[in-house]
This record gives C-alpha cells, structure tokens and sequence, in this order.
C-alpha cells in the first residue's frame, strides 16, 4: 500500500512558502442539518442522521440527516405538487428565479467556496477560481434560456418540461454538479429533487438557503442527503428523470433498474482520458497541461488525463520536466492559498488508489513520487507517475480518480488514436501540437465527448459535456443540455 | 407445350455484402396474410448475429469517414433502385397484408429521398459554435455512435424498417438490422437493394429469424454502441434495457407516429443515434 511505498524524488522545492491560509470564519455552520423539501428543512422521517467530516483534519463538521425511502417519497411528492405552478409560470418569471440564484452565489462566492474546500479537501484556489465562477455561470447562462426555448430546437417550437427530476450528483465537484443539474432542468420548467454525495453534502444544504432566500416557490427545489442507498430510493421513486453524475458501475447499476419504466435517464460516468503530447508540442506549456490535466482537484475528475500518450522523440525531455514539476506541487492544507494538490475525498477513495497503484507496481510499471511531506491527519496521496505502462495494464485501463498519471509512448498519429481510443471509456482528451490541421484531424477521430487542444480540463456552462461509449449518454452545458430536460409533440426522447 | 416453371428466390441473411444462409442452417416458414405460405426464411442465429456485428464494426471507419455530401448520395440511390424494383415490393407488402401496397412503397422510397438531403445539413442545423469565455474556437457537432442495433417493427415491414434504418445510417452509423418477423421478405428485397447500390458492404446488415430469441443477444452485444428498440414487443422492453446496460448502449424508441405522418420522419431520429463532440480549439496570434 502507499505509505510503504518509498518516495522516488529525491530533490526538494527550492524554496518554501509561508502559509497563506483563507480564514474560515466567513462560514458558519450549524450542528445538524435536516432535508430540504417543500421549502423547508425537515427532520428525517428515517430517524437516521451521520457525520460529515473535513477529509483534510478528519474533523466532524456537522451532522446531516440520512434521507431514507419515505422521506425520498415526500421529497417526489412535493416536487410533483411544485409542478403545475412552476410551469405555469411565464418563462421570463422562471428566468428571474434562476437568476437570482446565479446573483447570490456570486455575492456568497467565497463562503461556498471555503466551505466546498472544507468539506470536499480541495484547494481553495480551486473553489475559489473554478467551481465557485461556474457554478454561477451555469445558472446565469440557463436563466436566460427559460423564456427562449422554442428558438432552441429547430422544428420543435413548443417544448415542454419533462416534470419532476432526479439528479444524484458526486462528491468532486459538489456545487458545479448541483449547478449543472439544477440550472437547466429549473430553466426548462422541471421540479428537481437533488441527492449529494454522503461525503460533500454541506454546500448543496447551503444552496439551499440561497434557494429559500430567493424565494423559489416550495416544493420547485428539493434536497436529500445520504449515501447510496438514498440514491436508489430517488431512482426508484415516481420521476419523470434521472439525471446522474457519478461512477459508470453506478451508472450501469441505474440504467438496469429504471429499466422498462420509460423513465428518461442521463449518465455522465467514468474515463481514463489520453493526454496526447506530439513532438512539435510547446514543452513547458504542455507540461502545465498535464500537470492540471491529472492534479487538479486531486485527480477526482471524471475527465482527468490520467494517461499520457508522448510521442517518443520528446519522451526524455517531458518526463524530465514532469518531474521537476512534480517537486514543485504544494501538497496539503487544501484552505491554504498556496496549495496545489489537496485531500483526498474519503478514507474509501484513498484506499481504492491505494490499492490501484499497488497493482501498477505489481505489474511491473514504474513508479515514480516527489519527496513531499504530507500531513499527518487527513486523507493524502502523493502525486504519482509512472513509466513502463502497458495498455493492458489496470492502471491504463481502470478510472483511478486520483492524482495518479500512467504515461506512454507513441510514434504515430494513427498509433495515439488507437491507443487513446483504446479503453472502454469516451470522455475526454487532450491534444498538444502546434499544427492546426493535426489538432482537428486529432479531433475527428478520438472517441471522446470532449477534445481539448493545446488545454485541458477547461469548462464553460455554454459548452457541452458528456461522454462516448461507458462514459456515459447526454450532454450537460450549452443549447444541448437543454434536451434532456424537454419533451416534445411527437416524441418519445 | 407445358407452362414455363417460375423460378423461385432464396430468402438468405445479408452479412458483410454477401448473402449466406443462417450458419446454424435453420430456415422458418413464411406465410402471406392470407395463410397462403409464400417462402423460407433464413432464421438467424446468435453466431450470425456476431457476424454481423463484426462486419458492421469493420465498415465503421470507411462509412463514417466518407464526407456527408458523399453518403447523401449514396441514400439517393437507394431510392433511386427501389424505384427500379416497385412491383416486386409491392406484391410483398400486399402478400404482408398492406391495404394500400402501393402507398407503402412510395413512402418507403420517399423517406430514403428524405433522410440522404440531411446527410450534409444535420450538422449545419443541430450543431453549434459556443461562445465561451476564454480564447478558444468552442464548437460541437454531430458524429456517428458506432455500430447500431435495428430490431424493425413487424408491421410496415417495409417502411417501418427504412424509416429506423436510413436515420441510423445517414449520419454514419453501421447497422445490424433484425427483421420484421412475421413479414421478412421485403426485407430481404431492400437487402438486395442495397448490394447492388453504393452502400459498401457491412453498413447495413440484415438478419431474419426470431425476434424474441434474438433481441437479447443484439441487446448485450458488447460491441453494439445502440439500439433502436422501436420493434421490440413490449414484453422484451424491459429486459433489452437491462441488457444494453453492460455496456451503456443508447437505447432509443421512436416516437409512437403514423409511419405516413410527416412527423414520422425527423433530424432528431438521426441525431438520437448520434454523440455530440465539443472541440475546444486554441486561438492565439
């Protein structure tokens, strides 16, 4: 396992920061948060309530209530009674409602940002400057669509809403996928019932309040905590869809048991996303590419580049100015400024990339880590490569959802498609190059939902999302993120 | 002098271009609406079925890499040969029980006329550029799925079938079709159509047999991306979901229309059997 695991880097930074960390003041939580349903938070009927920590310290931050299958169901009823007024409302009046939303969390941008590092271990740089700005984005960008949908979908111009929506969301970017969710299935005339992930519930129970405070009607928004078993019950329960975000063995789990219901369903699930590097790319740019491809946010990133394709005349040079890098990540304290890699999600999460990179050893790749210090509590993993990785391998093949990189070689442009195209998965890639014939022909042929070129892990609420193959079905952002939340005359998808 | 004997066609599979009979060397009967029995058709087998799907993963590449304006033509003269062989379609669907046979050959031809003008426009319509806040050139466009699954509906064994199948593989999909079961030989005429047409090979393959006994196979496929699940009787539903679960396959059923209503006819049956790929493409002096 990890900690037996000898660091390989031997060079230290070169310097030290002094901390810099964000005050945490500005968040003030409560002892115990019930279920958010009918516009109110509720006592859960289940009795059951459990312990949310801060991955960082392993401190307990507050107890959230455990929805169980009647508390799901009162949740669905409530959201179905919201229906009739929340459609019939002109689309310009939804808009104002979604609106707002986007408006306050701009305004409370930084207290959902501490308290999204706080309980989910990521850097606060990264809440801060990334989940916090787009989840703002998403439900701007939507607000504006809720009184223009029949311009969205030439020759259906009387789309409606599809009713009441599911929306089960995961623990790696807690507020953007609340805002992916919400913001076009509110815009779009739906009533929601949104499931966070057990570990990173407290953002979604702050949003909450923003809900409340921007006075959406009771019952439009409706939030239920727990773990999977929570999950199954929404599935389960009398929805018109079921919005995932989350593991493509969950994904699969689901698909089999709304299966026969006609309940509309959308999958956005795992990937082993290739990042590739040609010869002529712009090195250190790259560098910065991969380094953000497979460390930000710790590698829990659906499309992580967590494999890199180099074509091999630069395979020294890179590998070389990877590692350097490498000893340059700040590790740690996820509320300090400075901090480039954060926590680990959960002690569970730890353990399954443990247990991953073990097998990667045992198969003969080699692993590389930067001699940095890690704190003594908390959930921590350093940040890995490793060489000698052969496509069959678990670690080429297996989403490890952590900051874990497998790196291989290439020589041709027709050897990197195959290789990118080569794992179950078909969510994302990279592409470096300076050629800009090469970057489209790249584009046309990797069977990804999403291409970067000469970037990575960029995201915008205008932009569709979503996967091929097991990575899942539907897009999220933009005009196409739209469909999933609409029915038309005429048709059953 | 006696009267000439006519002779008589052998309904066989449509594998790969070629037409073989079922490996497992079984046939079923065929009968008109009437109980009149009209011919054997080949009854398809698992191993068929995987057959197919290799054929049709092996045309992939070359049809999806075809240029739009090029496979649009490609369907045109589709319909341009069905027009060629009207009377022989026609007595099929008065023997499948069609009230008015000719209607539904004309529909038929009409749909393929209809479905090869989106081949170049689905992505000028349904895709986008998105304006994103940073300095990339941020569009999606429509691209083929894959291999798809076609189990066609029993009736309209003509139209039903042309109005799954040229959706499917205008956008550059290659298809495994099942059959109408009940009336399969249009079928097996359209497939003869096609292999003397400009569709290449394995783009379309075309199965008769058993529905019930080969949805399921079709349904688990490892190697299938979709499946249009528009024929499968209602009790099959459900388990077809679960099987197309193993390896997340789209699943899709067409809207619930008559096959004569213009809104049976859609770029969003097209669409619905495609992905959407969004590039994000850098500018920079």
């Amino acid at each position: 396992m990890a900690d037996q695991i000898e660091p390989t880097g031997t060079e230290t930074a070169t310097w030290e920061y002094a901390r810099a960390p964000e005050s945490t003041d500005i968040v003030r939580l409560d002892d115990r948060y019930g279920l958010f349903i009918n516009g109110e938070f509720a006592e859960p009927k289940s009795g059951r309530w459990f312990t949310t920590i801060n991955p960082a310290t392993e401190e307990p931050l507050a107890e959230v209530a455990e929805a169980g299958t009647e508390d799901v169901a009162v949740a669905v009823e409530a959201a179905r009674a919201a229906t009739d007024a929340w459609q019939g409302l002109p689309g310009s009046e939804r808009a104002k409602y979604v609106f707002r939303i986007a408006r306050q969390l701009q305004e409370r941008a930084r207290e959902f940002a501490v308290l999204e590092t706080m309980n989910g271990g990521k850097p606060i740089k990264e809440s801060r400057d990334v989940d916090l700005p787009l989840a703002a984005a998403h439900f701007f960008y939507y607000a504006g669509w809720a009184d223009k949908l029949a311009y969205a979908f030439p020759g259906r111009p009387t789309p409606r809403p599809v009713g009441v929506a599911g929306q089960i969301i995961p623990w790696n970017f807690p507020m953007l996928m609340a805002a992916w969710k919400l913001a076009p299935a509110l815009a779009a005339g739906n009533t929601v019932v949104l499931k966070p992930a057990e570990t990173t519930p407290l953002t979604a129970l702050l949003l909450a309040q923003v809900i409340q405070e921007a006075e959406l009607p009771p019952g439009v928004v409706n939030i239920v905590t727990g773990a999977g078993e929570t999950g199954g019950a929404l599935v389960d329960a009398p929805v018109d869809k079921i919005a995932f975000t989350g593991s493509t063995e969950v994904g699969k789990a689901i698909r089999r048991a709304t299966a026969g219901t006609g309940k509309r369903l959308t999958l956005e699930l795992g990937g082993k996303a290739a990042n590739i590097v040609f010869e002529d790319a712009p090195l250190d740019q790259a560098v910065e590419g991969v380094i953000n491809g497979i460390f930000f946010n710790q590698g829990h990133v659906c499309c992580a580049g967590s494999r890199l394709l180099v074509q091999e005349p630069v395979f020294d040079a890179l590998l070389t100015k990877l590692k350097d890098r490498l000893q340059t990540l700040r590790v740690g304290d996820p509320l300090d400024k400075n901090t480039d890699v954060g926590a680990i999600n959960s002690r569970a999460q730890l353990e399954k990339i443990e247990e991953l990179v073990a097998s990667g050893i045992d198969e003969g790749a080699e692993i590389y880590q930067p001699a940095c210090d890690l704190p003594e509590r908390g959930f921590w993993f350093r940040p890995t490569l490793f060489t000698g990785v052969s496509q069959s391998h678990r670690i080429a093949q297996e989403e490890i959802f952590g900051p874990v990189l497998s790196i291989i070689t290439f020589r041709t442009p027709e050897e990197a498609v195959e290789k990118a195209n080569n794992t179950p998965y078909g969510l994302s890639a990279g592409v470096w190059t300076e050629k800009g014939s090469r970057i489209l022909w790249m584009a046309q042929r990797l069977r990804a939902g999403v291409v970067w070129a000469n970037t990575f892990n960029r995201f915008d609420p205008t932009s569709p999302f979503g996967g091929y193959k097991e990575s899942g079905f539907g897009r999220e952002g933009g005009l196409h993120g739209l469909e999933p939340y609409l029915t038309f005359d005429g048709s059953t998808s | 002098m006696s009267a000439r004997v006519p002779v008589k066609r052998t309904a066989k599979l449509f594998i790969g271009g070629a037409f073989p009979r079922s490996e497992s060397g079984r046939s079923y009967e065929v009968f008109a609406d009437d109980g009149k029995p009209l011919a054997y058709a080949a009854q398809a087998s698992r191993k068929d079925l995987r057959e197919a799907v290799v054929a049709a993963r092996g045309a992939f590449p070359k049809w999806s890499g075809m240029t739009a304006y090029n496979r649009g033509q490609v369907l045109y003269r589709v319909a341009e040969l069905m027009e060629g062989r009207r009377s022989q379609f026609r007595d099929e669907l008065a023997d499948a029980g069609a009230a008015d046979p000719d209607r539904g050959v004309d529909a038929a031809i009409d749909r393929w006329v209809w479905y090869a003008g989106w081949a170049d426009k689905i992505a000028q319509t349904l895709g986008t550029s998105n304006p994103v806040a940073g300095p990339y050139f941020n569009f999606t466009i429509p691209e083929p799925t894959g291999v798809v699954g076609i189990v066609a509906p029993i009736d309209q064994s003509l139209l039903g079938l042309v109005s799954r199948l040229a959706p499917a593989i205008v956008g550059g999909n290659t298809t495994v079709v099942l059959a109408s079961e009940r009336s399969p030989l249009p079928a097996v005429s359209l497939a003869e159509v096609l292999a003397t047409s400009d569709v290449p090979g394995g783009v379309v393959n075309i199965l008769t047999g058993v529905t019930a006994e080969l949805v399921p196979w079709l349904a688990s496929h490892m190697d299938v991306n979709a499946i249009d699940v528009t024929g499968v009787p209602d009790e099959l539903l459900a388990d077809t979901d679960r099987a197309a679960a193993d390896n997340v396959k789209r699943v899709h059923h067409a809207p619930d229309a008559d096959p004569f209503a213009p809104e049976a006819q859609s770029p969003y049956e097209i669409t619905a059997l495609m992905e959407f790929k969004t590039v994000w493409h850098p500018m920079g002096a």
